[in-house]
């Protein structure tokens, strides 16, 4: 091997093949966002979900580990459990806003847990789009339900 | 099953298959629960109808069930937590599932009588 072989390898290995004068291409970087580039087709959504399933979870720790501790655990457990037990209770605004709070985020937070478990599971495009048609369609309704009846609930029904 | 993905075992996936199934359990009694509470705005009569069969011995066994589920994905979800946020946590993540599951049979043992005791009297007789 001598430096001769240079110019018969050809012009990748060249050495001097390019300098001042007559400078290499320029290659831009792999990815590089450019004025060419279409823009972002999505936003962060995914992130959002992720830090909204922490920051719920959080919260839903107290709200539903409270509300299993009144309904299933003090004073008689299930047993004490009626219409006039449920009167009471929403006749406080406190009670409503955390009723309220933890229908929202619980649902939510649900629903988001079923959409990854249908994103893993289900393969095909058409399989997706059904059940995530069937969760939303359920949760609106649920949770639109859940907050009428906190909003409309009426001791005197009878 | 999907190609490509890691089933490695051990703590890390079977807290993360537990989280799933206690996660689904729970949304789905989610909407029963919803469901049956908007019975409220029907009539007294048809909510305490309802309410009445889940004070029956079988249902209670449910309900512990229900503690079950919720507890462990609420203990497990904090570890999650932990390990996301938390510079160690990934590091003491088995640790951390073992310290979840030390912390839910304690509470499991504690929640037997308190949510269990009613069926128990309805079945022994008090």
């Amino acid at each position: 091997m001598s430096t001769e072989t240079s110019t018969a390898i050809g012009p990748v290995e060249g050495g001097a093949r390019y300098d001042v004068d007559n400078p290499a291409p320029y290659i831009e970087a792999p990815r590089k966002r450019t004025g060419k580039t279409p823009r972002a087709t999505r936003g962060n959504f995914e992130m959002a979900a992720w830090l909204f399933m922490r920051l719920s979870g959080v919260v839903l720790v107290v709200l539903v580990l409270g509300h299993l501790l009144i309904q299933l655990f003090l004073d008689g457990g299930v047993s004490k459990i009626g219409f006039a037990f449920v009167a009471g209770r929403w006749a406080s605004p406190f009670w409503q806003v955390w009723d309220l709070l933890m229908l929202w985020l619980a649902m939510l937070h649900g629903a988001n847990g079923l959409r990854t478990v249908i994103n893993d599971y289900a393969e095909r495009a058409n399989t997706r789009l059904w059940l995530k048609g069937l969760l939303y369609t359920a949760t609106v309704f649920t949770i639109l339900l859940g907050t009428l009846v906190i909003f409309t609930f009426d001791p005197n029904i009878r | 099953m999907p190609a490509g993905t890691l089933y490695r075992g051990r703590e890390g996936m079977w807290s993360w298959v537990a989280h799933r199934v206690t996660g689904v359990l729970i949304f789905f009694f989610l909407f029963v629960h919803v469901l049956d509470t908007a019975l409220v705005r029907v009539s007294p009569e048809a909510y305490d109808e309802v309410v009445a069969t889940y004070k029956t011995p079988i249902v209670a066994l449910l309900e512990y069930g229900l503690v079950a589920a919720i507890l462990f994905h609420a203990l497990n979800g904090l570890r999650v937590i932990a390990v996301d946020f938390w510079s160690k946590g990934p590091r003491y993540q088995k640790q951390m599932l073992w310290t979840v599951v030390g912390i839910w049979l304690v509470l499991m043992a504690g929640s037997i009588y308190p949510v269990l005791g009613h069926a128990a009297r309805e079945l022994f007789g008090s």
